[in-house]
């Protein structure tokens, strides 16, 4: 990538720009267009443009293909998890009314996790096929 | 088309120009999805798939005489299904008289979140998306397992 000065200082500028991004589409889900798949996307989209341009070795170091699979279970479970509680909170499963004293702030806290965990487990489940593919020898 | 490399990088630019139409067609949620997946995500993975098999594939040049049959067949299938469908925007179709106009009007006081996708996908079909969310994961350990990236990591 030595060769390529423009793709790594381009690279440089936009890589920021694309995590940060990712952090506005999932947190910001409730109020502008995303939610926590287009989040995970573009979170991981910007690890693998680094990949791309500085090799699959300084990317891991980055984030391991074992942290990527680590994070996709803790994604799902945490999912799964918010159901659970609220069946712990006297509700039904995946009842978000019962999360807090108000209705409305518990729809608010349940859809924020659950979009935290489905955001958690795209970006490692794609970047891990990523690495899988990259990785993969005859 | 017979290189593989231009079909992907086709398949990307095919997938951005939906996700325009998806924007003209008021869908900005769909157009984000298409956008990142179609466009960006799937010609990665498309890539890497052709940097591991690409060496080796030879295309097969002869006319396939079912295939063609059963794309016909198929399409007109397809086609011969919209017939019974209800009129483009209907207002009395099926789908826009169900549930779309509880979520519509009452969603903002039930669920408190001003994008409506987020309320219906998070909140009402939370079941559907930790579904999702299951198929997945699944996909992340079928690739694990069929690309043997599992097996690495115990030596």
């Amino acid at each position: 990538m030595k060769k390529n000065p423009i793709l790594r200082e381009t690279s440089h500028l936009l890589i920021p720009t694309i995590l940060l991004f990712a952090l506005y589409v999932q947190f910001h889900g409730d109020y502008g267009p995303g939610g926590g798949f287009q989040a995970g996307v573009i979170f991981a989209s910007a690890i693998i443009l680094y990949a791309l341009l500085h090799g699959v070795k300084k990317a891991e170091q980055v984030v391991s293909l074992n942290l990527a699979k680590f994070c996709a279970a803790c994604g799902l479970l945490l999912y799964a998890g918010v159901g659970v509680f609220g069946i712990l909170l006297g509700g039904n499963y995946l009842d978000f009314n019962v999360l807090a004293h108000d209705p409305i702030h518990g729809q608010h806290w349940g859809i924020l996790l659950i979009e935290l965990g489905v955001g958690l487990t795209v970006a490692s489940v794609i970047l891990a096929i990523f690495y899988a593919f990259t990785k993969f020898e005859k | 088309m017979r290189n593989i490399f231009g079909v992907i990088i086709m398949g990307g630019m095919y997938s951005l120009i939906s996700a325009i139409l998806f924007v003209v067609l008021d869908a900005v949620d769909v157009a984000f999805t298409e956008a990142a997946v179609g466009a960006g995500i799937s010609t990665v993975l498309f890539l890497s798939a052709f940097s591991i098999t690409g060496k080796h594939h030879e295309l097969q040049r002869k006319n396939h005489l079912p295939a063609l049959l059963v794309v016909i067949t198929t399409g007109a299938a397809l086609i011969y299904s919209t017939l019974d469908m209800p009129a483009f925007s209907d207002p009395q179709a099926p789908i826009h008289v169900h549930v779309a106009p509880h979520y519509i009007e009452e969603s903002y006081a039930e669920i408190g979140v001003p994008n409506l996708v987020t309320s219906v996908l998070a909140s009402y079909r939370s079941f559907d998306t930790l579904g999702e969310v299951t198929v997945v994961f699944t996909a992340l350990i079928a690739v694990l397992l069929l690309l043997g990236a599992i097996r690495e990591d115990e030596q």
